[in-house]
């Protein structure tokens, strides 16, 4: 690939970065800057520098020199991120927060907490444990995605049914905004004056600025947790289960679903005796006080057995409801056992509409020829089909893409949304249409440019660009190596 | 079941036009339109109730009664505050005191459209509970007092009716209640005594006041007339007010208090924030003139 940039300007710019910073939080080599090429996606660009932020200070000068010369930034936490949101844009500099992972302080009266982006999402929990407390959502990259970058996506996982995702768990951010200025967006008070300005930040995929420091919320550890699996001989009837649940009054804290071939591929991963003969099974946490934690048990088995439930398994003890939840969070590791090469999607429809719409992921799988695995977050409707491949074979890649794309459009189509929890990155930017009027992306875009007049924070991300502007990034590039 | 709202939406857009100055209006009961402005009101009625999905979508103008009542009818309600219409309520943002354990009102809201100042029908947002398909324009316009523009249509996400509420008075002291109880739905403090409303199962819910020495009552304090935010961690500060003179939710940091809150100056980057963002959304300022957000 041609480097866009030529490299006296590279040096130049690194150079004056090295004059705001410590010579060593700023790498220019080939050889380093190609590492932070992608994120977990199989998109690439080509950053000109990659800076380690140690301090709110550090970020702000960064962006300072980037708006000097007029080069754009992105933000950087674990660079998890399945939508390309952290790919960088040509001749970007890159701005990692993973130094910046201290936790700045906890109030565990008031249960909220101050940290640094680069703080990883299990860490938060871990560390808080002692106070009877954990950060909610819980991605299944939560041992390595950070709260930077959860905040940048508006992060989801398992426990986000009952609690909502990361923007139900944000007080305030203090952000670097992307003309260089410091201030802090919603704060610890619950009604800050004006606009909900954290609320427009959080998922905002890094363009509206650098997030230096997240106040977040912290919630009660609960008291008493149920952790059943029931399996089922139908996928629909599993499916339409979730349904039932919500619908006579009973939120639990998680309903997540797996159907056969991933029982199959985490069972010979982990060995949790899982249900592999049966179609699919649900993951079911029920969590709270105990007369309330065993009365949904029941009022759950009652619904299960209405839909003809096959076994129903309650964890005995901590240590069975972790291999269980071992079973649902390895899942993406498992998987490497069937084929080499996966590509996750990432839709969400109507609860009610989830038997039709997997229905329809099993069919057009089939019609391209190629597996689909189904782990996914049942009661939010948020699907994750998982096309399985071998990327060495040839034409499959565009066999995966042409699938992809339709489970998206079906997934629209039947009420949905475009992304549930990863994002919209690079990977969706040209699908948004789907959802929006032009008059609507235009609303989108007046937000962006409220807070970033100049474009320069991790621009060409989320919104479709106007024809004729040249594409600079390989975003319908060769799929190489493994997506996670 | 419910009213087509598409029709209604297009012709509020008409209503709100593209030129001159123009106010909305609900009840009233949040403060009403600006003085002296033409004035619209948005639609009205229920297009919906999807209770296996917990969603509903209706007009901006229907009243927050009607919006309960008929979420009722499925042992379904939303944390929306009482009074008034759901627009307004939106459009002003403040939550009710059942925050603690409801969340914030802003949390309600997954889809709308709104009419912008150039009279055009914008959607933000999407039917489902989780979606994070752009940015979040819905978090915006929560509290904006109509100065982005006029919400027309929303889908709000709704929550089961608690199968037992009950609110208990004691003496004891807030902050350990609130360490002590497993996810209290409100906690309010006057400086003498503390309420609780505890919900759930009845057998929690009474395991969970007896525990803590709690004694029914009647209902919440009367909440004094002006609203003042502040740090949870700074509600302690209020010791040194007169006891009665004020209602703070603890945990939260919204405090009822018979003074006028102080008057604080923001910062200038959020200052220049909402500059931009007025300038971008409604370069004319034809949206509720002269209502200035930071002061509201």
């Amino acid at each position: 690939m041609t480097r866009v940039a030529p490299a006296p300007v590279v040096a130049s710019l690194a150079e004056q970065l090295r004059a705001v910073l410590r010579p060593d939080q700023v790498r220019d080599a080939v050889s380093e800057v190609d590492l932070y090429r992608r994120d977990a996606s199989n998109m690439t660009g080509e950053a000109s520098v990659v800076c380690f932020a140690e301090s709110t200070d550090d970020v702000r000068r960064i962006v300072e020199v980037a708006n000097a010369v007029g080069v754009p930034f992105v933000a950087r936490g674990s660079g998890t991120g399945l939508a390309g949101g952290a790919v960088p844009p040509s001749g970007a500099i890159v701005i990692s927060t993973a130094k910046m992972n201290r936790i700045v302080s906890v109030d565990p009266v008031n249960r909220l907490a101050w940290v640094e982006p680069g703080v990883l999402n299990l860490d938060l929990s871990t560390q808080t444990a002692h106070l009877g407390v954990h950060f909610a959502p819980d991605p299944s990259s939560q041992q390595t995605c950070s709260i930077g970058g959860n905040v940048a996506n508006n992060s989801g996982g398992p426990h986000c049914l009952a609690d909502g995702v990361t923007s139900s768990h944000v007080h305030a951010v203090e952000v670097v905004l992307p003309d260089g200025s410091v201030t802090i967006l919603g704060g610890e008070e619950p009604e800050p004056d004006g606009y909900d300005l954290r609320g427009a930040f959080v998922g905002s995929e890094g363009m509206f600025g650098v997030a230096t420091k997240v106040c977040v919320k912290l919630m009660q550890n609960p008291p008493g947790v149920a952790t059943m699996l029931l399996d089922f001989a139908d996928v629909a009837e599993g499916a339409q289960l979730v349904s039932d649940i919500i619908a006579d009054g009973i939120v639990p804290a998680a309903v997540e679903m797996m159907d056969q071939l991933c029982l199959r591929a985490v069972e010979a991963f982990i060995h949790a005796g899982l249900p592999v003969d049966q179609a699919a099974a649900l993951l079911i946490e029920v969590v709270g006080l105990p007369a309330e934690v065993a009365a949904h048990v029941e009022r759950i088995r009652t619904l299960a057995d209405h839909r003809s439930v096959g076994t129903i398994r309650i964890a005995a003890d901590d240590t069975e409801r972790a291999l269980l939840w071992k079973g649902r969070k390895s899942a993406f590791g498992a998987i490497a056992r069937i084929k080499p090469n996966y590509y996750l999607h990432d839709t969400v429809v109507p609860r009610h509409k989830l038997p039709d719409v997997l229905a329809q992921v099993y069919e057009i799988a089939e019609r391209h020829e190629l597996l689909v695995l189904n782990v996914f977050h049942a009661g939010d409707g948020n699907l994750h089909p998982l096309l399985v491949y071998d990327a060495r074979e040839p034409g499959v890649a565009d066999r995966v893409r042409a699938a992809g794309d339709e489970i998206v459009r079906v997934s629209v189509g039947a009420g949905g949304v475009l992304s549930g929890e990863h994002g919209i990155g690079l990977e969706k930017r040209d699908l948004m249409p789907l959802m929006f009027s032009d008059v609507d992306l235009d609303a989108q875009a007046a937000l962006r440019r409220a807070f970033d007049p100049h474009l320069l924070s991790n621009p060409d991300k989320v919104l479709p660009r106007p024809a004729g502007c040249g594409d600079l990034h390989s975003v319908a590039g060769t799929m190489d190596g493994a997506w996670v | 079941m419910g009213v087509s709202l598409a029709t209604a939406v297009t012709e509020f857009a008409d209503e709100v036009g593209t030129t001159d100055p123009v106010t909305i209006t609900g009840t009233g009961s949040r403060g009403g339109p600006v003085a002296g402005t033409r004035t619209v009101v948005a639609p009205t009625g229920i297009a919906w109730i999807e209770p296996a999905e917990m969603t509903i979508r209706c007009g901006a103008g229907t009243t927050v009664a009607e919006v309960d009542d008929a979420l009722a009818e499925h042992g379904q309600c939303v944390a929306v505050p009482t009074g008034g219409t759901i627009g307004g309520a939106l459009a002003v943002g403040h939550s009710g005191i059942r925050r603690l354990g409801w969340g914030p009102v802003r949390d309600t809201v997954l889809q709308v459209h709104y009419v912008s100042a150039a009279g055009e029908v914008v959607k933000a947002g999407g039917p489902t509970v989780k979606n994070v398909s752009g940015f979040d324009l819905c978090r915006l316009l929560v509290g904006s007092h109509g100065t982005l523009g006029f919400l027309a249509d929303v889908i709000l996400r709704t929550r089961p009716l608690p199968v037992h509420e009950c609110w208990y008075r004691t003496d004891g002291d807030p902050w350990e209640l609130l360490g002590a109880l497993y996810r209290p739905v409100s906690v309010l403090w006057d400086g003498a005594s503390t309420w609780v409303l505890l919900g759930g199962h009845p057998g929690d819910v009474d395991a969970q006041a007896r525990s803590a020495g709690l004694v029914e009552a009647d209902g919440p304090p009367v909440l004094p007339p002006y609203r003042w935010s502040l740090p949870p961690a700074a509600l302690g500060e209020l010791r040194s007010e007169l006891p009665g003179t004020f209602v703070a939710e603890i945990g939260v940091g919204v405090v009822h208090h018979r003074r006028p809150r102080p008057r604080r100056e923001p910062d200038a980057a959020i200052v220049e924030l909402h500059r931009r963002l007025r300038a971008e959304f409604d370069p004319t300022g034809r949206l509720n003139p002269g209502l200035d957000v930071l002061a509201s």
